[in-house]
C-alpha cells in the first residue's frame, strides 16, 4: 500500500537534481543547435536584416556551381578521412589492445606512452609532426637518406595526392590510445573461465581471439566506430593547424570543418556568412546524425551475449 | 582601519577630479597594431601632445585576430574610442556605409595624399573619403649581398637577368637559388604574383582595365605571369610544397637561401636576425628602360568615429596626421611601414629609405583583387592564392588558371561599362 502513494506522488528531488543539469544543457548546447538549424533557413539583406529564404540556402549549397564542388569535396575528403581512422586507427588500437592483455613486461609504461599523444595540444602534434616531415629540417628525409632510401621521400603535407592521407595518419597516430584504451578494458572484462573453456577444448590463440574474444568484443567495436565517425565529421583543428583555413593545396585536405569555419568566418578578404556557415554546419548534424542512426539499426541487430 | 579606507577614498575621488580640474580633452584610438603601442606613446603621441596641451591621447590596441568583431561591438554599443585605426577597402567601406566612421573628404590635409594613396578608403563612386592614409607596404626581392659578392653575381634589372641569377646560384650548388615555398599559398600569389605581375599588367592602368571589365584574367599579361612563377619551381627549396612561410623566412636569414620574394615589411625582423649584409631589388622588368610597376599596397589608414565625443580634438589630430612631420615620425618609427603621403621625408633606415625611393623611379599599384573584386563567391583572392600555388606545385598549367580565375569572376562580377 505504502509503495502504491509513493508511487503516485510526484518526484519533486528529479527536478531537484536533474534541473541544472538540463538548464545548463538546454542553454549551451540545445539552444544553439537549434538557432543555427533555424539560421540556416535565413539569409541576410544587403542593409544587414535577416530574411526566410526557405531551402534556398540548401539548394545553393548542393546545387551551385561555385557552391556544390567545395560540398561535395569535402564531404568526400571526409569520408577518406574516416576510412583511414576506420582501417587504420581502430584496428592498430585492438591490435596493441590484444598485446597489452598478454603480459607482456611494461605493460603500464607501453600503455601511458601510447596514449600520451591524445592528451597534447593539437597545435603541438602538427607543429612536431610538420617539423618531422620537413624536406627542409625534418629527420625523416635524413632517416630515408641513412638507410638508402633518401629518392622515396616526398614531401607527403604539400602534394595534392598524399596530403590528405598525410593528416589523416597523424590524426590516427595522435587519437589511436582511446580506442586502445577501450578495446583493453573490454578485453579484460571477458571472464577467464570462457577462455579457459576454450583452450581447455583445444583452440589455438588465434582461434580463442577471433572465436571467443572478438564476438565478444563487438559492441565495443560498434562503440569506437560511431565515436570515430562522429569525431572525423567534426574534426577540424588539425587540418587548420597544419594546412590553414583553405586546407590547400587546392582544396585537397578540405573537409567539412574546414568548409564552415571559412563560410561562416571568413578568410582574408572573403567576408563571413553566418547563414551559409549555418547551412554548413546544419549538414554537418544531418550526415552525423545519419551515421548515429545506422549505428543504432546495426546495434538493434546484433546478437549480445550476457557474461 | 575606518580612517585608512576614508583616506582612500578620498584619494580616489581627487585622482578622478583631476582630468576635470585640467580641461583636458582625452582621445583614444583603436587599433589592431599592437606590436605599434610603444612607439604610439613614447614617440609619435607626446609630439602631438607638446603641441596641443590641452589634448590627451590614448593608444589603445586590441589583438588583431579579434579587432574587426571587438571594434563592430563597440562601435554598436557606442563605446568606441574617437580614432579608429581602418582596415583597407571593404571592411572599412562597411563601417562608412553604416555610418560609423566620418566622411573626411574636406579635411584640409587630404590634398597630401595621391589618388593610389586614398583608394582603399574611399567610396566606390570615388566622392567620399573616410580615412587619413597612413602606410602602405612595398613588395620587392631582398637578397645576400655576401652570396651575391662570393659568386660575383650582379644584381638583375631584367627578367633574363634574373632566370641567369637564378642558373648560376642553382649550378654552384651551396646555396638554395630562391628562398619560397607554397605551402601557405599566399606566398605564391601576394609575394610571387602580386610582386611581379604589375610589370606585366601595368601597374594601376591593368588594374583599372580589370574592374572596368575590359581586361581579363586569361589575358596574355596574366597568363605570363603565372609562366614566369611556374619557372621558378626549379630555383626553390627541395619539397618546396611542403615549405612554409616561417620556413622560406629561416632559409633565407640563416644565409642558406640567396633570394627572398617579399615586401618592405620584413625589415625589422631580418636586420635583426640575418648577419650578412642585405641588399634588396625591384621586380624585374622585360629589358632595360622599361618602366618598373611596383606594388605599393595601402595597408593601413585613421579614420574617425562619426559619433565621436570630442570630434573637434579628433579632427585636430587627424589633420596633424597628414602633415609631413607625422610622415617622417612614421616611417621612421616603422621601418618597412612607408607613409602614403606626398611629402618627400627621409628615413633613416637605409633599406628603408631604398624601398621608398623606389616611389620615386617606378610607377605604385596596389594588389588587383583587393578593391572590389573579392566580394562575390567565389572570393577572388582566395582563388588567387589557390592557382598561383597550384601553378608553381606543377599541378595547373598557367593558362588553366587564368582561365579558372576568370571564369570565377564573370560568375558575380558585372562591371559598368
Amino acid at each position: 500500500m505504502l509503495d502504491v502513494t509513493h508511487a503516485k506522488r510526484f518526484p519533486v528531488y528529479l527536478i531537484v537534481f536533474l534541473g541544472p543539469a538540463v538548464a545548463v544543457y538546454t542553454l549551451f548546447m540545445i539552444y544553439p543547435l537549434l538557432d543555427s538549424l533555424r539560421l540556416s533557413f535565413f539569409t541576410t539583406t544587403q542593409d544587414n536584416r535577416e530574411v526566410f529564404n526557405g531551402v534556398g540556402n540548401f539548394r545553393i549549397l548542393l546545387g551551385d556551381s561555385n557552391w556544390a564542388p567545395r560540398f561535395w569535396g569535402a564531404l568526400k575528403n571526409n569520408l577518406i578521412f574516416f576510412c583511414v581512422h576506420m582501417l587504420v586507427q581502430n584496428p592498430v588500437g585492438l591490435l596493441i589492445a590484444a598485446l597489452l592483455v598478454g603480459n607482456v613486461r611494461g605493460r603500464v609504461f607501453y600503455r601511458t606512452v601510447l596514449f600520451m599523444p591524445t592528451v597534447l595540444s593539437v597545435v603541438i602534434i602538427g607543429f612536431i609532426w610538420q617539423l618531422i616531415l620537413s624536406p627542409l629540417w625534418g629527420v625523416t628525409p635524413s632517416i630515408l637518406k641513412a638507410v638508402g632510401l633518401g629518392s622515396l621521400f616526398q614531401p607527403w603535407l604539400g602534394l595534392s595526392r598524399s596530403a590528405l592521407v598525410t593528416v589523416a595518419l597523424i590524426s590516427v597516430w595522435q587519437f589511436v590510445g582511446i580506442p586502445m584504451i577501450l578495446f583493453y578494458t573490454a578485453l579484460i572484462g571477458i571472464p577467464d573461465e570462457l577462455l579457459e573453456a576454450s583452450r581447455v577444448d583445444g583452440a589455438t590463440k588465434l582461434q580463442v581471439f577471433w572465436r571467443i574474444k572478438f564476438p565478444l568484443l563487438l559492441p565495443m567495436v560498434g562503440i569506437v566506430g560511431v565515436l570515430t565517425f562522429v569525431g572525423n565529421f567534426n574534426a577540424f583543428d588539425l587540418i587548420y593547424t597544419m594546412k590553414g583555413a583553405l586546407a590547400g593545396p587546392d582544396f585537397s585536405t578540405d573537409i567539412m570543418g574546414t568548409l564552415f569555419y571559412r563560410t561562416f568566418f571568413g578568410q582574408q578578404l572573403q567576408m563571413g556568412n553566418p547563414t551559409m556557415g549555418a547551412t554548413v554546419a546544419t549538414m554537418m548534424f544531418l550526415v552525423i546524425a545519419l551515421g548515429v542512426c545506422l549505428y543504432t539499426l546495426w546495434r538493434r541487430r546484433l546478437q549480445t551475449y550476457q557474461l | 582601519m575606518k580612517r585608512g579606507l576614508i583616506l582612500a577614498l578620498a584619494m580616489v575621488l581627487v585622482v578622478c577630479a583631476l582630468p576635470v580640474f585640467a580641461q583636458k580633452v582625452t582621445l583614444t584610438i583603436e587599433s589592431w597594431r599592437n606590436d605599434d603601442l610603444s612607439i604610439w606613446s613614447d614617440q609619435i603621441i607626446p609630439v602631438f601632445e607638446k603641441q596641443n596641451p590641452d589634448i590627451h591621447v590614448v593608444f589603445a590596441p586590441t589583438a588583431p585576430a579579434e579587432y574587426n568583431g571587438v571594434l563592430n561591438t563597440k562601435l554598436q554599443g557606442g563605446t568606441a574610442g574617437e580614432l579608429i585605426t581602418a582596415r583597407p577597402f571593404d571592411a572599412s567601406l562597411q563601417l562608412f556605409q553604416q555610418h560609423y566612421l566620418a566622411d573626411l573628404t574636406n579635411l584640409p590635409g587630404m590634398k597630401n595624399f595621391s589618388p593610389v594613396a586614398k583608394s582603399a578608403w574611399i567610396t566606390d563612386d570615388g566622392k567620399s573619403v573616410f580615412a587619413v592614409p597612413m602606410a602602405s607596404v612595398i613588395h620587392g626581392f631582398f637578397y645576400n649581398k655576401d652570396i651575391f659578392d662570393q659568386l660575383k653575381l650582379k644584381v638583375p634589372v631584367t627578367k633574363a637577368e634574373f632566370m641567369a641569377v637564378l642558373a648560376a646560384i642553382k649550378k654552384d650548388g651551396r646555396y638554395i637559388p630562391l628562398a619560397m615555398g607554397t605551402s601557405d599559398m599566399w606566398e605564391a600569389a601576394t609575394m610571387g604574383f602580386q610582386n611581379i605581375g604589375p610589370n606585366n599588367w601595368k601597374g594601376e592602368n591593368g588594374r583599372a582595365a580589370l574592374l572596368k571589365g575590359k581586361a581579363k584574367f586569361s589575358d596574355p599579361a596574366y597568363v605570363k605571369t603565372w609562366t614566369e612563377l611556374a619557372s621558378w619551381a626549379p630555383y626553390m627549396p627541395p619539397g618546396f610544397q611542403s615549405v612554409k612561410y616561417p620556413d622560406s623566412q629561416q632559409l633565407f636569414t640563416l644565409g642558406k637561401a640567396a633570394i627572398y620574394p617579399t615586401g618592405s615589411w620584413e625589415i625589422s625582423q631580418f636586420e635583426k636576425d640575418a648577419t650578412f649584409k642585405l641588399g634588396i631589388f625591384k621586380p624585374p622588368v622585360e629589358k632595360r628602360g622599361d618602366p618598373v610597376y611596383i606594388s605599393d599596397h595601402t595597408d593601413i589608414a585613421m579614420g574617425m568615429n562619426a559619433n565621436a565625443k570630442n570630434a573637434d580634438a579628433a579632427k585636430k589630430f587627424l589633420q596633424w596626421m597628414t602633415t609631413p612631420e607625422f610622415a617622417a615620425l612614421y616611417s621612421n618609427a616603422l621601418p618597412g611601414f612607408f607613409t602614403l603621403s606626398n611629402a618627400k621625408i627621409s628615413l633613416k633606415n637605409p633599406l628603408a629609405n631604398e624601398f621608398l625611393s623606389w616611389r620615386g623611379t617606378s610607377r605604385s599599384t596596389i594588389r588587383n583583387s583587393y578593391q572590389i573584386l573579392s566580394r562575390g563567391t567565389p572570393n577572388l583572392e582566395n582563388e588567387l592564392w589557390r592557382v598561383s600555388a597550384a601553378v608553381i606545385n606543377g599541378t595547373m598549367t598557367p593558362v588553366q588558371a587564368g582561365k579558372e580565375i576568370q571564369d570565377g569572376l564573370s560568375k558575380w562580377y558585372k562591371p559598368a561599362m
